[in-house]
């Protein structure tokens, strides 16, 4: 542990990941707790109010401004951070664990299954993703969980091509062909042996897929098939506010930002994690 | 070579099936769309009449089978929205969607290619730091964010640009620009570390030992091999943009395939999807499979394994 610290205190990158991604998963967690507006009331009286930045900490103080219907953006960008958060860690860690699984399996059995599995997976990538997932969220309907599974559906099979090419080349390692020959069983062989070999890429590519769900989320959002109103969510606070691109610049501008640097940050992290469990890289340096 | 070429193809039917397959039955969960096309007020008799005329009735495996084969002919069934063949209603879409795209492709990949070579090529300077963060951001930015930002700019503060919909080259630029953002910075954050691997290469040092001008080494023992990612990558981006289209699309109201498909999907027009999503993974197939070739053409090893 004391070495991946003191690695990710010296890059620059890697730490202004880490950091932005601790803000906003603090950010998600403590908005209930934040003295924040109400995301979902709506106010008459203060409707698409600008951002004003005088007076911040009063009660009535509005930093990003407000939405057509009197409800300050930045509660519900916090809010939304939660929505979005759940739905992409849910998504991340369903996705990475049948992929993962799957990958095991056909890496260690080859055969009938691999062809069979490995045929899926070319079948699903001629598909693409973005419509697969608009296809089944508008068949199967827009709630959170079912977002979890679309967005799990459209990333299992990255897991399971990479892991399934570990996963040849680990089971005909001596340590695997040894557990083999003591008699330890197949289960035991993937899961005490084989899994704990292929964390690393796992975790790799479990980062940057989590950057590309919190777009598609948003991107399905945006198109009215995210999480439905009244809870907040940032791409439909995007589709909503674009209507009102001509007089209030700010309510389509925020939201957007906030995807941005969640992303950013994300991505940031996951680079910084494949630069440094890549050994080629690392003798390099 | 032959040989080669006719197992990617029947590969590329066996994907294309596949996806018919799956699009048929998710769209079937969507909704029964008889109930949406009669009159308000209509019987059930009549949902039922409706139902028959259009072959709902009939078990869902007959349908698929039927669907199947109708498809094999070109016959994707009767959009019920527009009341003609679906398959029209898709394919005089595709040249909007496929034009857009195409440009993306071609001028992100130029930019990202040029400015990826930059940040390879002068390591360590700022030109390499402005390109690597340009991609970082770029990679980030979610594209329908991005398209609402250059509307905001040049169609509202400056009045330049129309703010969507298609008609003339002007209509290109902004959903153009928007798309080729995202093509550039990940072509320019590939090739870069690509360029970066393959500079540390023997027979790079070997190249340049033996007395070749810089020239000579960098076209044609560098860039040849650091393209082979970038080829891969470009089949990889081509789905995102077939896909990403439904998004775009409706951002800039621009009259392709994808938002076709989201009004097919809002409408339960089944045939409709189902045209349009075959037709999208109908190219995209097909564009891998020029992948597939150039890769080749690129590198011979993998032609022989």
């Amino acid at each position: 542990m004391k070495p991946f610290l003191s690695a990710l205190l010296r890059s620059r990158a890697g730490l202004f990941g880490f950091v932005l991604v601790m803000l906003f998963v603090a950010g998600a967690i403590l908005a209930p707790y934040l003295g924040l507006a109400s995301p979902i009331r709506s106010s008459l009286t203060s409707r698409m109010v600008a951002p004003t930045w005088t007076g911040l900490f009063s009660p009535g103080a509005h930093p990003l401004g407000t939405d057509e219907l009197g409800r300050d953006i930045l509660s519900r960008i916090l809010y939304g951070s939660r929505t979005t958060l759940l739905i992409a860690a849910g998504a991340v860690i369903l996705g990475g664990a049948v992929g993962t699984l799957l990958g095991i399996v056909a890496g260690y059995y080859r055969g009938i299954v691999d062809r069979i599995l490995m045929r899926v997976v070319d079948i699903q990538l001629a598909l693409p993703l973005m419509l697969l997932a608009l296809l089944v969220v508008a068949a199967v309907g827009a709630s959170t969980q079912n977002l979890v599974i679309v967005l799990a559906l459209t990333s299992w099979l990255r897991y399971a091509r990479i892991i399934r090419g570990q996963v040849l080349a680990l089971r005909e390692r001596e340590f695997i062909l040894s557990a083999h020959a003591i008699g330890a069983g197949t289960w035991r062989i993937m899961i005490k042996h084989l899994l704990p070999n292929v964390m690393t890429p796992v975790l790799v590519i479990a980062t940057l897929e989590l950057a590309r769900i919190i777009i598609m989320d948003a991107a399905l959002s945006f198109l009215g098939l995210g999480v439905q109103p009244p809870s907040p969510s940032w791409g439909r606070m995007l589709a909503d506010g674009r209507v009102y691109i001509t007089t209030a610049w700010w309510i389509v501008t925020f939201p957007g930002l906030a995807i941005l640097l969640t992303v950013l940050s994300v991505n940031l992290l996951g680079d910084w994690l494949r630069d440094y469990f890549d050994p080629k890289l690392r003798t390099a340096r | 070579m032959t040989r080669y070429l006719l197992t990617k193809l029947i590969e590329a039917f066996i994907a294309i099936w596949g996806v018919v397959t799956i699009v048929f039955f998710v769209s079937r969960i969507l909704g029964d769309p008889a109930v949406l096309l009669v009159p308000v007020g209509a019987g059930q008799q009549e949902i039922d009449n409706l139902r028959a005329a259009l072959g709902l009735d009939r078990p869902l495996l007959e349908q698929y089978f039927h669907s199947l084969l109708s498809m094999l002919k070109g016959d994707f069934g009767i959009s019920f929205q527009h009341t003609r063949p679906a398959l029209d209603v898709v394919l005089e879409r595709t040249p909007a969607t496929a034009s857009l795209a195409g440009l993306a492709l071609l001028f992100g990949t130029l930019i990202g290619a040029a400015a990826g070579a930059i940040a390879a090529l002068m390591r360590g300077t700022v030109a390499e730091f402005i390109v690597m963060v340009a991609a970082l951001l770029g990679q980030a930015t979610p594209t329908f964010w991005l398209g609402i930002m250059l509307i905001l700019l040049f169609s509202v503060e400056l009045g330049l640009l129309p703010t969507g919909g298609a008609g003339t080259w002007l209509h290109y630029i902004l959903p153009g620009l928007t798309l080729s953002v995202f093509v550039s910075a990940s072509i320019a954050r590939l090739l870069r570390s690509s360029l970066l691997d393959i500079m540390r290469e023997d027979y790079v040092r070997t190249a340049r030992a033996k007395g070749l001008m810089p020239r000579t080494v960098f076209f044609w023992h560098i860039a040849r091999n650091a393209l082979i990612p970038v080829v891969t990558m470009i089949g990889i981006i081509a789905g995102e943009l077939l896909g990403g289209s439904v998004v775009i699309e409706t951002v800039f109201a621009w009259p392709g395939v994808g938002r076709v498909i989201v009004q097919g999907i809002q409408a339960q027009d089944f045939p409709v999807i189902q045209a349009g999503v075959t037709l999208v993974a109908a190219i995209f197939v097909f564009v891998n499979l020029l992948v597939d070739l150039l890769y080749g053409v690129l590198d011979p090893r993998i032609r022989r394994g």
